[in-house]
This record gives C-alpha cells, sequence and structure tokens, in this order.
C-alpha cells in the first residue's frame, strides 16, 4: 500500500515537468520579443485596467470598449488633438441649413475597409438608420440619434442627416461609423458573432483588430493605408489587467510600454526611474461636494430624509466658503489636481467657467461665521450652532467608504464646518448604498463627481430638471436634483445654439448659476496620472496639446501618435535570470529523482509487497 | 427455519438495499439543497443595494427613455415574486438570464471562465494535496522534531498570509521572469505546444501562489489525523512482527490516517471553483473568480446568482460524492 509515496511522487514528478516547460516558453517568449534590429514589428503594448463589455461598436458601452471602437472606426468628426474641438475624419467638412435643422456632411472619397470595399456616404447612412429602426443599435449612442428626423445619402459623397429641433452636438457625433456590407446582413445586433474578429475586423481606423482573446487581450495591426497615414508603431496590443498594481509592476519590468489611472503614490514612486517617464495632465472628471438643499423627484414632490435646515441658501453658501478646494488639492489630491470651479473642467477650455474674482466665494472662515451670526443661527456655548427652530445644527456628510480620496475629504470638511459651528457626523459606505442613498436623496452632504465630455451637453444635462428621477426613483441621471428655470432655459439655449462662441456663452452661465445657488461646490478636477516607457518610446500623442494625457483622451491621438525610440536595451539580464532559474529546476528535478529512487532501492526486497 | 447461508443472503440484499437507498436519500437531499441555493441566491442578492439601471448609466449619457427600456428589457419592473418565478424556470432551460454589463447570457460567461479557473485552482489543489499530505505524514512522524516545527510553522504563516499579498510579492520577486498578468500571451506561436507552453509559463506564478496558501490545511488535517492513529495497538503489533519504521508508516498508519482527509479534499474540491478570486484579480487570470469580483462592483445580479449556482452545486455535489466515497472506502461506515 504504498499509494501515498506514488501519488506524492508521481505529483512532485509532474511539476517538476511542468517547470522545465515553464522555463522553454518564458526563453521562447523572450527570444520573440522585439529585438533592436529596424527590420523586427514595433510593438506598443498598453495595460488595460478597465474591462471591455463588447467590440461590437453598438452595444459597447464600458470605457475600454468605446476607445477599441475610436482605434478601428473612423468616425464623421473627432474632437482634434489639439483643442479636443470637432476636426475633420470621414467627413471631410460639413455645413448646416439656415433653420439649423439639416447637416450636410461631404464624405472622404477614396478610402477603403479593411477588406478592400469602398467607403461611401451610404455606411454612415446605414449606421444611423440602423440605430433609428433597431433598438439593440441604440444600446451604446442612442442619445445622440433621438433628436433625428432623417438621415439620407444622396450620392456617395454625401450625407444629410435632418434634426427635429437644433442639436448643437451635431458636429461631433460619438458614434463609429461601420461598414453597410458586413453589419446590413446581421439581423441580431446581440448575436455572439458581432463580437468576433470576422466581423469587427473589417474596419477604417488607425488601426486594424486582428486578434481579440475576450478577458485576456487584443492585438490590431497598423492600418498602413489611413488617410492620415499609417501609425509609426506596427502592433498595438491591449493586456487586460485586473489590478493596478499588477500593471505598475508590469511597466517597470517592461512587459507594457503604457499605462494610466496611477495613483497619487504610484506616480510619484515611477517618477525617479531613468527608463520610465510620466505625464500628469488635466483630467475630465470633477469632485464634488453636493448639498440637500430639499430635493425632489421629476413629479416636484419632494423625497429623501435630507435635513430641511439646507434648504437656507444662506447656509449653503456659507458652507460653501467654508471649503477650501486649495488644501483638497494640495493635501488629498498630493498636488495632482485643478482647482474648482464650474461643472466644465478646464481641460476642456472653451467651456471652462471660473468664478470672476467679484463673484468668487473664497475659503473664508470669519465671512462664513459673520453670515451665520447674522442669519440667525446662534452659537452655544460649545461653539456649536443651533437652527433657528432650536436644534442643533448637524449635517451628515456621506461618500465611498473605499476610497481615500472620500476618507480624507470627508475629515478635512468636518472640522471647517465644526469651526463655523456645524456639527458633522461622517457616513462613509460602500458604493451601492452611496448610490441608493445620493438617489432617494437621503443624505445632507454627499462626496460625488462625474467624468466629463468634450462637449459639454452631458456635465450640463445631470443639473437639469428633466435629470430627476420620477416618483419611483427611477428615470433619470441627476447629479445635484437641481431643478432651476433660468439654468434649463440656458441649458435649452446652449444645446440650440450652433455659432461656438455663442454656445460656450450659455454653458458659462450655466455654470455659474448653478455656482451661485451652491447646490454642489466642486472641489477639484483630478489629473489624469500616466507613464510610460520612455527607453522604447519617445514621444505619444496628447489631447489636448501640449500637456494632455496620452491615454484618457477622447480620440486615438495617443496610441497613432507613439514614435518608437531609437535605440532599445536587449533582454540579456531577463536571460541571465531565466538560465537561474532553469538551472535550478534541472537541480531540484536531478536531485528529486535521484533521492526517490535512491529510497526504493533502500527497501530491502523480501518488505516490498 | 433460518440456516447460516440463508442469513448470509439476506444480509447481501439488505446490504445492497441500504446502499442504494442511502444514495437515493443522499440525492435527494443534495438536490433539496441545490434549490435552496437558487431560492436563497435570488433573495439574498436582491438586498444588495444598488440599482443596476443606475450602475449601468454611470457616467454616461442617458435619457429616461434609454432607462426606461433597459428596465423594461430586464424585467426589473415587475414584482419580485414574477422575475423570481421567471429565474427559476429559465434555469431548468439552461438560461441564467442576462448580464446587466455586458448583456450576454450569464451562462456563456460562466463557460467562459469555469475552465482557466478549474485549470489554476485545480492544478494548484492537485499539488497542494500531494504535497501536504506528503509534509503531514513526515511532520507527525517526527512530531516534535525540528523538521516538524519549522513545517507547522511554514505551513501556518503561510495559511495566514493573504494571498494577493503573496502573489504581488512573487510578482516583484520574480522580477519578470513570468508574465504578470492573463492565460496567454500575444506574441506566442500558434499551434498546439507552443500555445499549451505559452498556457503553462501564464500558470506558474498564480497556481504557486495559490499552493502555497492551500497546502498548509491538508498538512496540518493530516499531521493531526496521524497522530491520532500514533499509540493505536496495531501498530505496536506492526511493530512486534518486525515491519521496518518505515513500512509501519506506510503501510499501517497511514491509511487509516487518510480517511478523514479524503472527506476534506472532496469537500474542498467543491471550492475549487470559487477559492481564487483574489489570486485572479492579481494575475488577471481571466476565471470565475475574476467574473465575480468583475459582477460585484455592480451589482450584475445575473451574474452574482449564476456564479453563486454553479459554486453552490459544485460543492453540494463534492459533497455527496464525498459522503459516497467515505462510504466505499470505510466498512466501518456501510456497517454502522
Amino acid at each position: 500500500m504504498g499509494y501515498v509515496r506514488r501519488v506524492c511522487t508521481i505529483a512532485a514528478v509532474g511539476t517538476l515537468g511542468v517547470l522545465p516547460t515553464a522555463g522553454i516558453a518564458a526563453a521562447q517568449q523572450h527570444a520573440q520579443q522585439p529585438a533592436p534590429e529596424p527590420a523586427q514589428p514595433k510593438v506598443l503594448r498598453v495595460a488595460l485596467t478597465t474591462g471591455i463589455d463588447h467590440l461590437n461598436p453598438f452595444t459597447a458601452s464600458l470605457a475600454a470598449s468605446t476607445q477599441v471602437g475610436r482605434f478601428i472606426y473612423e468616425f464623421l468628426t473627432i474632437p482634434s488633438a489639439e483643442k479636443a474641438a470637432a476636426a475633420p475624419a470621414l467627413a471631410e467638412s460639413w455645413r448646416i441649413s439656415p433653420d439649423k435643422l439639416t447637416w450636410t456632411f461631404k464624405i472622404r472619397q477614396g478610402a477603403k475597409w479593411s477588406d478592400g470595399q469602398p467607403i461611401t456616404a451610404k455606411d454612415p447612412a446605414f449606421t444611423f438608420n440602423r440605430m433609428l429602426t433597431d433598438e439593440t443599435a441604440r444600446t451604446a449612442n442612442g442619445n445622440y440619434v433621438a433628436n433625428f428626423a432623417s438621415v439620407t445619402a444622396p450620392d456617395d459623397a454625401t450625407l444629410v442627416i435632418r434634426t427635429k429641433t437644433v442639436q448643437a452636438t451635431m458636429d461631433l457625433l460619438d458614434v463609429p461609423i461601420v461598414p453597410e456590407h458586413i453589419w446590413a446582413p446581421i439581423k441580431d445586433l446581440t448575436a455572439p458573432e458581432t463580437d468576433t474578429v470576422p466581423v469587427v475586423g473589417v474596419d477604417d481606423g488607425p488601426y486594424r483588430l486582428t486578434e481579440y482573446k475576450q478577458n485576456e487581450y487584443l492585438k490590431f495591426a497598423a492600418n498602413k493605408g489611413y488617410w492620415r497615414g499609417a501609425p509609426k508603431v506596427d502592433e498595438l496590443q491591449l493586456l487586460v489587467f485586473k489590478d493596478v498594481e499588477s500593471a505598475v509592476n508590469a511597466l517597470k519590468q517592461g512587459e507594457v510600454d503604457v499605462l494610466n489611472r496611477l495613483t497619487p503614490t504610484q506616480f510619484d514612486a515611477l517618477k525617479d526611474r531613468p527608463d520610465i517617464a510620466t505625464n500628469q495632465a488635466p483630467g475630465r472628471r470633477y469632485n464634488e461636494i453636493t448639498l440637500n438643499f430639499g430635493v425632489q423627484n421629476a413629479q416636484n414632490q419632494p423625497i429623501g430624509n435630507g435635513n430641511p435646515v439646507l434648504k437656507d441658501i444662506r447656509l449653503r453658501q456659507a458652507i460653501a466658503q467654508t471649503i477650501d478646494p486649495k488644501t483638497v488639492v494640495d493635501k488629498v489630491m498630493g498636488g495632482y489636481g485643478q482647482l474648482g470651479g464650474g461643472v466644465i473642467p478646464p481641460i476642456y477650455q472653451a467651456y471652462h467657467w471660473d468664478p470672476p474674482p467679484d463673484q468668487a466665494r473664497g475659503f473664508d472662515l470669519a465671512k462664513a461665521n459673520a453670515a451665520l451670526d447674522a442669519a440667525g443661527y446662534r452659537k452655544g456655548g460649545d461653539g456649536l450652532r443651533t437652527e433657528p427652530g432650536g436644534a442643533r445644527l448637524e449635517l451628515r456628510l456621506t461618500g465611498h467608504a473605499n476610497r481615500g480620496f472620500d476618507q480624507r475629504v470627508a475629515q478635512y470638511v468636518s472640522g471647517w464646518l465644526h469651526d463655523i459651528g456645524i456639527s458633522v457626523k461622517q457616513e462613509l459606505v460602500s458604493d451601492e448604498e452611496l448610490n441608493d442613498r445620493t438617489n432617494a436623496g437621503n443624505y445632507d452632504l454627499a462626496i460625488s463627481g462625474y467624468a466629463t465630455n468634450p462637449d459639454p451637453d452631458y456635465a450640463l444635462s445631470l443639473h437639469t430638471c428633466a435629470a430627476r428621477p420620477n416618483a419611483q426613483g427611477k428615470g433619470g441621471t441627476t447629479d445635484t436634483f437641481f431643478c432651476d428655470p433660468q439654468y434649463d432655459q440656458l441649458y435649452a439655449q446652449q444645446l440650440a445654439e450652433t455659432d461656438p462662441a455663442a454656445r460656450a456663452g450659455y454653458v458659462k452661465r450655466a455654470q455659474a448659476r448653478l455656482s451661485s445657488q451652491a447646490v454642489n461646490v466642486v472641489l477639484d478636477y483630478d489629473n489624469a496620472l500616466e507613464a510610460y516607457r520612455s527607453d522604447r518610446f519617445s514621444s505619444f500623442g496628447k489631447q489636448p496639446q501640449p500637456d494632455g494625457p496620452i491615454l484618457e483622451q477622447t480620440g486615438y491621438w495617443g496610441v497613432y501618435g507613439a514614435v518608437p525610440a531609437v535605440a532599445r536595451s536587449g533582454d540579456s539580464a531577463a536571460n541571465t535570470g531565466l538560465w537561474i532559474v532553469l538551472g535550478v529546476v534541472a537541480a531540484v528535478a536531478l536531485f528529486g529523482s535521484g533521492y526517490t529512487l535512491g529510497r526504493r532501492r533502500a527497501i530491502p526486497m523480501d518488505d516490498r509487497e | 427455519m433460518k440456516g447460516p447461508f440463508t442469513d448470509s443472503r439476506q444480509d447481501g440484499q439488505r446490504g445492497g438495499t441500504g446502499t442504494a437507498r442511502f444514495v437515493a436519500v443522499k440525492a435527494a437531499e443534495a438536490a433539496a439543497s441545490i434549490v435552496l441555493v437558487i431560492v436563497l441566491g435570488f433573495f439574498l442578492f436582491r438586498l444588495l443595494p444598488g440599482d443596476p439601471i443606475a450602475f449601468m448609466a454611470r457616467d454616461r449619457p442617458t435619457d429616461p427613455g434609454q432607462i426606461a427600456e433597459l428596465r423594461d428589457r430586464l424585467g426589473l419592473d415587475k414584482p419580485i415574486l414574477a422575475q423570481f418565478g421567471n429565474y427559476f424556470l429559465g434555469l431548468f432551460q439552461g438560461d441564467f438570464g442576462e448580464s446587466y454589463l455586458e448583456r450576454r447570457p450569464v451562462l456563456d460567461m460562466i463557460g467562459e471562465r469555469l475552465w482557466p479557473t478549474v485549470l489554476l485552482v485545480g492544478s494548484a489543489t492537485v499539488l497542494a494535496v500531494a504535497i501536504g499530505l506528503w509534509l503531514g505524514i513526515r511532520a507527525a512522524w517526527r512530531r516534535d522534531s525540528l523538521f516538524d516545527r519549522a513545517q507547522t510553522g511554514i505551513a501556518l504563516t503561510l495559511w495566514s498570509v493573504p494571498q494577493f499579498w503573496l502573489g504581488l510579492l512573487l510578482l516583484v520577486a520574480t522580477g519578470g521572469l513570468f508574465p504578470s498578468r492573463g492565460m496567454h500571451s500575444p506574441d506566442a506561436a500558434p499551434g498546439f505546444l507552443p500555445q499549451t507552453l505559452d498556457v503553462l509559463h501564464h500558470l506558474i506564478l498564480p497556481c504557486l501562489t495559490l499552493l502555497a496558501v492551500f497546502y498548509a490545511q491538508y498538512m496540518l488535517v493530516m499531521r493531526s489525523s496521524l497522530l491520532g492513529e500514533m499509540n493505536a495497538d496495531y501498530l505496536v503489533t506492526a511493530r512486534a512482527k518486525g515491519l521496518r519504521e518505515d513500512l509501519v508508516r506506510r503501510r499501517h498508519a497511514v491509511p487509516n490516517a487518510l480517511l478523514p482527509t479524503v472527506t476534506l479534499v472532496f469537500m474542498q474540491f467543491g471550492m475549487v471553483v470559487s477559492g481564487a478570486v483574489t489570486v485572479e484579480a492579481v494575475f488577471s487570470w481571466p476565471g470565475l473568480g475574476q467574473l465575480t469580483y468583475d459582477a460585484l462592483h455592480g451589482p450584475d445580479l445575473p451574474v452574482l446568482q449564476g456564479v453563486f449556482v454553479v459554486l453552490a452545486g459544485a460543492v453540494v455535489l463534492m459533497n455527496l460524492l464525498a459522503e459516497l466515497l467515505y462510504r466505499v472506502l470505510d466498512p466501518r461506515v456501510r456497517t454502522g
């Protein structure tokens, strides 16, 4: 009955058998890595730290998936590299009818899909019409066509879109254009084949999809016939990392060339490495504290359990004056952020609003204290104030329990509010719980934030009356529950204004109106923190230029503009390590088998069964 | 009139029927457990805070019409009992629902992720059983020796180390010799052999991490189980027969001490699919653990429910097998 020993021996030998094969695989991989010779293909490896839901551009919603769409499909127009403003892409030019309802796009001629078929105006017409007629096709970008009356292609070079009402977002429709001859025969857009290379691989962007291993990686080949000119790297790889720390380690070890979404700590740790360059760029996300001013649902019925005292705008303004965005940027963000103003971050310069000096509240505890004294909030002996009704002035502050930013902001805000006589009860909860509380209006102060787009419409729409949820707590995506006729009018005016300068004016006035009501305090705009292998790549395309992000952008400029470095260091060090490992494995294998054989021989014959 | 032969035949018949009944009862219990799991899984996940639609619409321009459409399509408008009815009936037709996040059938998603997890956790478990039992036997046989104390100490330490931390440590320590992510390299050559080697290359670090944590419990259980047998009379008899110490251990003590371990091994096999959430996240291994990790963030309820049913089903099934196997292995259970 030596089966235990036999099992153990087989397992041990099996393990030892596996290790050398892995070593061979390691050797193979190292052998396959591009050597300095110019004949080797230049590969750009990007760490992808967020998930991919679909490749199908009609249904792909997650940020990384839409980015894939940008790499492989041309759009009618795209946000330019310089300023993230509308620039020609598939459409060479466009004009608007005098009534601002008809948009005529002139489609670039001579370009081809990757299967050789010509690209014509019929392709964008098909794409938009499919979205108008097929509910599934509206999954990802339906909001862009909701206002379309008709889309036609009178000839191969002309696309005509008529809208029901004036739509300012028409020059930046964030919709990938697909080839009609591939997608028209596909009746069910939820079919798994729409996520495969034979379908999605027929494309026309700067890169062409060549391989997709779900949840693992995507491979792209440079489109040599791309109308802007072929990218300078031959192959693009997006490698899925579930853990940013592992991705940082992979960057250090040269497994990936570029990654983003670093924490300030990780970013600082990478700064001093000679082979790695870092990029700190203005981001497109705002962080804020929202104040429950007595929120209502879409039917104007009060909801939630917010402290009614916050209905007093004098109190809200005093609170806003007590919060110091500079401390948040310096102490909480470690300097990696920009001071807060309106809800459109400064990366979108044309629409960003900062309060003019005469309207800026400034961080001023004395003024806030005086304002509260004047408003009748009396201070007791313990330094805390009471509401006019006699109750102690106490507010709840909710935020994400698992987010360092929220934890530290909560500490600072509690301290500041205490200084003006307001007691704060911190309630940091799970993401889901926070979502539930803020959707239902069950908060006094909440730490929140949103990512914005180059077009200001989305960020502004989050504060319109229409964005509020219905009586069941559903139906809208509001940020602040703000509902103000003056704001809504400015929102409608910017949406209907096609003159960029005039539109920017409305956008800024809308932000000023929102700010004046003190329903939220924009704390800061996060920086995009990125790093890349400077020994392999000398530069990347930034958007906007010159200081924008590489990966966190709304375009393909980052990877399209990647320039490989002239020389690359060899892999000799890694290979030395590999040989050491192989040597150790071989020694262990020899020792192990020798030991096992020796033991068997040592058992006398008459003891064997 | 009863003779000895009649008696034995009757015993035999009774034994056969007993086994059949035993199997039937155990199978029925297992089936009941699975139904309970389905019911619990459905309502338990409904207690999680968070509106799936708000999650899907987060950070994306979504108009109320789109949101209403989504709600209708996912059946979230219906009363909860109706939702449960649909879900329960669907399960019997192999329909685990549609993921909120990816909007694909949950069964497809679980199917894609099952094999990588079985490969990773399965191989780690097989190795952990082999190494754990071997070390446990040695440690028990030389109890209180330096070897025993060292092994027990190492095992207890590794058992208490967080898996993700150990994984990250291994990643840094091996300095790029092994890939830090995924199961396949985009640069691997086509063909069966290179692809297999590529997977093995990717498997080493996550497997080693799991192995380091897993083997400890087998080692400790085997050790204590064997210690329980050490002073048994039959060992004295075996030694009295003049058997070498080595053979006393291998042929007499170990087989008896192995019985409780078998149950543990089988029960642990049921956990094979669930045991690697953090390790899969560290190494971006495309398995069920990672799927669960992603789904929890939503929460993507249909995926969580599906994974829950599959995992719980595996545990129930393996427990059933363990009970049946134990009956086969240990005659005392049969006669008792």
